[in-house]
């Protein structure tokens, strides 16, 4: 059992309720314990910094002060909220690569008595933790029902793999990370180059018009990809693409319907959870009815690839540049 | 020719005075001096077509001294921090974070114009003084009626739907036990901020 | 070694009483009086460092004058003066200048010591007082250590009149031509089967639109035919050794499988061969070569070469087609590398670029979407003698594109990638641009952040294009996506893009887009650089021995530079580079002998422990490691002086003539005595 400490952050009480269900449902499967951090306050989101730069950064620092106080063994705090992840990330960063600014934002903190040392924290995401600390062969230990023939568009959002102060993530744009948890788990993963595109974020409360535009693009490419639903790491693009998908509509005349749901929630169906068990159906877009879809028939074993020498085609076509294969380094 | 400390002089031009004042408020790392003009943050971002000014012709406008104009632009307020300008920016400047920095120039002095962007981040900021968490609904019915009487109409059933499913409540958040610490730390953030 | 009329160290050092040191202060016009109070300088100099052996101390506006340098020579001619301390500029600009004074008053030129208070004083700092003191105490540093310079004779080595150049592009061909055509042996190296590099992949060259090939063959040719020239093509230099005037170079000639005596180049053998391999080399990966190919029609040897790693004989045993058919009987399969000693007297490194990996900007699809193509991908498209016969289609090979765009700084002036300027591609775009309208009436769309047209008919060619009804768009393109929702969109490729002129985000649709890869060192540089004891640049671009006055050679006597190798550069800047390089060297071989710096590095043989921690140290592999003595000696006729050995030896067994442990140390001590404003008592300095 790995510990880590834990900032659930304000929507999992509320809008996020599916991901905290399912969250709770996964974490004994993949041998983790979450440790909330006793008293945290929310991070002010993207609301704060856009009022007054230091106010911002001790609110999100508090947090870090008291992470830091209950670390007792393990100095990873995890968040799986994207916007809560990024602000504590960024937080840790400002205060680590400005020191000037670091002893500001403790000179906050001491009025209530806390302190915090930049970069005594490591501060991940959720499906980071997933990915490399858990393990893919962890969890494909863990696959019960595997998802077979469920077609999945992995959508991270931005917030996750950007701007990725401490160069974790495969790709700011196209990361690879959550198309192989899904793969996984057995599901079809579908090519989704909108994978890192933003959902809006607060423009669905500020300038709907512009966050409909984004939530049209999104929801219109999972369809095109030919995906089931949409499988997402951040409560706010849950949030916008779900609970907006009916203004969307509405505001273009479409009628588009494309679930999307959490990556627990789809981990914890794979692990023989009932759908219900792990927040099925809190969606505004129900996801349900796509999981009928998932076939019991064992898929047959696929023919190793054959090494195929290099050999001119018929017809005019021009080859394609050869891609490297996954991680090789072109440079 | 090498450069000695001493040709450093006060620089007067009101576009460098802006720039470097905008650089302080940012960090000094935000590098927002070696701007090239080339767009990729323009070109990158997904509200461009909102935007009264792309985020480089913003950039040049700090660089003429055009203070007003600058601040009273949507164009951050339209900014998503989607952080793709950041990442493809060929000169590593952090235009993410420029974009706070002018929200909290433009808020410091009331010149943007259109309350709503700014009302939002207002009203999220007093839930989470009040409590030390954010309260959804009171948020949204709180802006809703201030600035979209006319969206809720469609937005019952969505509302209805989040209640009916347990992902929204009525009742605002338990306050966190440590909400007077909170509320120094935040005074005291804010009075060295004013200090600086 | 060649290096037997090297003298050493020899009049022994004067008796301290004997020493007659004369101190001479530079203004350099204000460039350092205008910092550093020089009168006072001098007037300190006069004074406390009399009891160190100072008999004068005299400032000048310009020392470097033949005025200045008169004031040297006096002293030296009518006061006895036996030692000098010049505190100016850099040695780097003018140690040569007061050696020569020295010299020309009868002193021997080691007996000179030039402290910088330019660079490492004024040109750094701005408070004058403190800048004075650091003036007083470099001066006092050079007094301290100029006591202990001996009398120094520089070696005298002859110089072999044969030349190595490495690289067989067209600067490597036109700095073996000019050698060659002057009348010395070149050998010349080229890694691929052919001669020809990237000039022969093009179809144009801007901005006079000739034909690459029908320039380039001739030069090509002459190169191949030429009775001068050794031509080494599919060969590798695996060693150097020596230094300047007498280097040992091994070369790897690997095995073509073909008897080069025997082939006539008459093409049967790849007509037959089954095999098709995607060239990613010469056609950039866009056209097919077979097993055993020759890399283009022109190719200069005409012998074809047979790829190992494809060839059905080698994988499987079989086949041999090629053989059944060869009329003069000339396949090998037997055939091994031949490892080919030369001696040469100067090298040049011609090795040239490779192009920036699209790949590596995930956003511009390159290797996704297929109608995205790179430069070098487009100029075989463009060939006529390329894999579409010189029709410009999509990759379906069939539809010609209605637009284009072509997106310039492609891995270019991005800290994410390479900071610099690439220096064509603004010009090569604009090219592409023109071809493409020549080609097929599309619709062109250049995408820039500057246009940079700085050369004799650029600007004329930029011009030419505004005429042919380009559009350019002044804009870095942040993502090419396929198209989707609109009819307009659908089925192309849509540029994301800020026009930054209008000021508004714009979308704009084309059917192909060419991305002007920069271009970067290639993948060995630093290898190659180690290899030939030159240094190079973080990215790999080998770093010349003054960047304006000195672009040619390198810090390595002997190895000098042509085309990219050095840093980007178009085809008229590499040909003249390869020529220059050639003139040094001509001047060189025609003198006949060179004279070295005596700055040697020795080993005292009861010292070494033989740990050898010095021995992989050495850039110039000037390190012997005696195995039956136990004992590391230094060759002194390759030894450049660098000190890497001294610094690193734990017994202290090396030193260096002119940077002897005990000149050093007491340069140090003369620099700490100013701070303490009077005379150190002088501990025993350690061996």
């Amino acid at each position: 059992m790995s510990e880590y400490l834990y900032y659930p952050g304000c929507s999992m009480d509320s809008s996020g309720r599916s991901y905290r269900d399912s969250l709770e449902a996964v974490t004994a499967p993949l041998g983790i314990t979450l440790r909330e951090i006793d008293d945290w306050n929310c991070c002010g989101a993207t609301e704060y910094l856009g009022l007054s730069r230091l106010p911002a950064y001790a609110l999100i620092a508090r947090n870090l002060a008291l992470a830091e106080q209950a670390r007792n063994g393990t100095n990873t705090l995890v968040a799986p909220c994207s916007a809560c992840f990024l602000n504590l990330s960024k937080t840790n960063h400002a205060m680590a690569e400005d020191a000037a600014f670091g002893a500001q934002v403790n000179d906050a903190l001491a009025a209530g008595d806390l302190h915090y040392d930049p970069d005594s924290l490591r501060i991940r995401h959720l499906l980071d933790v997933v990915v490399r600390e858990v393990g893919l062969e962890t969890v494909r230990s863990r696959v019960t029902r595997p998802l077979r023939g469920l077609k999945l568009a992995p959508y991270l959002g931005c917030m996750v793999p950007r701007p990725d102060y401490d160069g974790r993530w495969s790709d700011p744009e196209h990361p690879s990370e959550l198309d192989r948890l899904l793969a996984a788990l057995g599901a079809e993963v579908v090519d989704y180059p909108l994978k890192t595109e933003c959902c809006g974020g607060h423009m669905t409360q500020i300038g709907p018009s512009t966050a409909f535009s984004m939530i049209r693009r999104l929801v219109d490419a999972a369809e095109r990809a030919g995906a089931d639903m949409m499988v997402t790491i951040c409560p706010m693009c849950q949030m916008n693409i779900d609970a907006f998908q009916g203004e969307m509509n509405a505001h273009f005349h479409t009628s588009h319907r494309m679930p999307i749901v959490f990556f627990t929630q789809v981990m914890g169906l794979a692990f023989g959870m009932a759908p219900e068990a792990v927040g099925f159906g809190r969606e505004l877009v129900d996801a349900r009815p796509a999981l009928a879809r998932i076939s019991d028939e064992p898929v047959p074993e696929a023919e190793p690839a054959r090494v195929r020498r290099p050999g001119r085609p018929k017809g005019p076509a021009l080859p394609m540049p050869q891609m490297p294969e996954a991680g090789e380094v072109t440079r | 020719m090498v450069l000695a400390e001493s040709t450093n002089h006060a620089i007067a031009d009101p576009g460098r005075v802006f720039l470097e004042e905008v650089i302080a408020r940012t960090g000094p790392s935000c590098r927002l001096d070696m701007c090239i003009q080339c767009g990729t943050c323009g070109g990158s971002c997904p509200s461009a077509d909102d935007m009264d000014h792309t985020p480089r012709t913003l950039f040049a406008m700090i660089r003429a001294g055009m203070r007003e104009q600058v601040l009273r632009s949507n164009t951050p307020w339209m900014c998503v921090s989607c952080y793709l300008c950041t990442v493809r920016c060929p000169q590593d400047v952090r235009i993410t974070d420029v974009m706070y920095t002018l929200k909290n120039m433009a808020v410091a002095s009331h010149a943007y114009p259109d309350s709503t962007a700014p009302d939002f981040s207002r009203a999220f900021i007093r839930n989470v003084e009040t409590f030390g968490r954010s309260f959804e609904v009171g948020l949204t019915a709180q802006h809703y009626l201030r600035h979209y009487l006319t969206r809720l109409p469609s937005m019952a059933p969505m509302g209805i739907s989040m209640l009916r499913s347990g992902r929204m409540g009525l009742t605002p958040p338990r306050r966190i036990r440590g909400m007077r610490g909170l509320k120094r730390i935040l005074a005291r953030a804010k009075a060295l901020e004013a200090a600086s | 070694m060649n290096a037997e009329r090297q003298e050493g160290a020899s009049a022994a050092p004067d008796a301290p009483e004997d020493l007659r040191i004369g101190v001479y202060v530079c203004h350099c016009g204000s460039n350092i009086a205008g910092t550093v109070d020089v009168g006072a300088v001098r007037a300190w100099a006069e004074t406390n460092l009399r009891d160190r052996g100072v008999v004068v101390a005299r400032d000048y506006r310009f020392m470097c004058s033949s005025l200045g340098q008169e004031l040297i020579e006096e002293d030296i001619r009518e006061r006895g003066v036996n030692r000098v301390v010049v505190a100016a500029c850099s040695p780097h600009l003018h140690e040569r200048t007061f050696r020569t004074a020295c010299e020309n008053a009868g002193l021997n030129p080691y007996l000179c010591e030039l402290v910088s208070i330019r660079e490492q004083d004024s040109w750094v700092h701005s408070d004058r007082a403190a800048a004075t003191d650091k003036a007083r105490a470099i001066v006092a540093g050079g007094v301290e250590r100029v006591r202990h310079h001996e009398e120094l004779r520089p070696l005298r080595v002859p110089i072999h009149p044969a030349t190595l150049v490495v690289g067989g592009g067209i600067g490597g061909i036109s700095a073996a031509l000019e050698l060659a055509n002057a009348g010395y042996p070149v050998y010349l190296v080229e890694r691929e089967p052919s001669l020809g590099g990237h000039m022969a992949q093009f179809d144009k060259t801007f901005p006079t639109l000739d034909c690459s090939a029908c320039i380039l063959t001739p030069r090509m040719v002459e190169a191949g035919s030429h009775p001068n020239i050794t031509l080494l093509t599919y060969s590798e230099v695996e060693n150097v050794s020596g230094y300047v005037g007498n280097f040992t170079v091994t070369i790897r000639r690997r095995a073509r499988q073909v008897d080069e005596e025997t082939c006539t180049g008459c093409g049967v053998c790849w007509e037959k061969c089954p095999v098709n391999v995607i060239d990613t080399h010469f056609e950039a990966g866009l056209g097919y070569r077979k097993a055993i190919y020759v890399p283009f029609a022109q190719a200069v040897p005409k012998y074809p070469v047979i790829d190992r790693e494809h060839c059905t004989y080698y994988l499987k045993g079989t086949c041999k087609a090629c053989e059944k058919f060869c009329p003069p009987q000339a396949i090998r399969f037997d055939q091994e590398d031949e490892i080919l000693t030369v001696e040469v007297g100067n090298i040049v490194l011609a090795t040239g670029f490779k192009l920036f990996d699209a790949r590596r900007i995930p956003q511009y699809g390159y290797g996704r979407l297929p109608n995205v193509f790179t430069s070098l991908e487009f100029e075989r498209l463009s060939n006529a003698a390329g894999p579409t016969g010189g029709r410009v289609v999509l990759r379906d090979g069939v539809t010609e594109p209605k637009s284009v765009g072509i997106v310039h700084c492609v891995g270019s002036r991005d800290r994410a990638y390479n900071n610099y300027c690439s220096a064509i591609c603004c010009m090569q775009s604009l090219k592409f641009a023109h071809l493409v309208r020549e080609h097929t009436g599309a619709t062109v769309y250049e995408f820039y952040i500057d246009m940079r047209t700085p050369a004799k008919g650029y600007d004329e060619f930029y011009q030419r294009l505004l005429e042919e009804g380009t559009v350019f768009i002044r804009g870095k393109v942040a993502a090419i996506s396929p198209g989707a929702g609109t009819p307009e969109e659908d089925g192309k490729l849509v540029i994301h893009v800020e026009d930054t002129l209008a000021g508004r985000q714009r979308r704009i649709p084309v059917d192909m887009v060419i991305l002007s890869a920069g271009i970067e060192p290639q993948d060995d540089a630093k290898e190659v650089a180690k290899q030939f004891g030159i240094s190079c640049s973080f990215e790999g671009w080998m770093i010349e021995r003054h960047p304006k006055l000195d672009p040619v050679a390198t810090m390595t006597e002997g190895v000098l530079l042509a085309g990219t190798v050095q840093g980007p550069k178009d085809i008229p800047a590499t040909v003249a580079q390869g020529a220059a390089a050639s003139a040094r060297i001509l001047g060189r071989i025609q003198q006949g002998e060179i004279a070295l710096e005596p700055v040697r590095a020795t080993v005292d043989a009861s010292m070494c422990s033989g740990c050898r921690i010095c021995n992989d140290l050495c850039p110039f592999n000037a390190i012997v490691f005696h195995e039956d003595r136990m004992v590391t000696e230094v060759n002194p006729a390759l030894c450049q002086g660098c000190g890497t050995c001294i610094a690193a030896c734990p017994a202290g067994a090396i030193s260096g003539t002119g940077f002897s442990n005990e000149q050093i140390l007491a340069q140090i001590e003369g620099l700490l005595m100013e701070r303490v404003a009077r005379p150190v008592e002088r501990e025993a300095v350690p061996a």
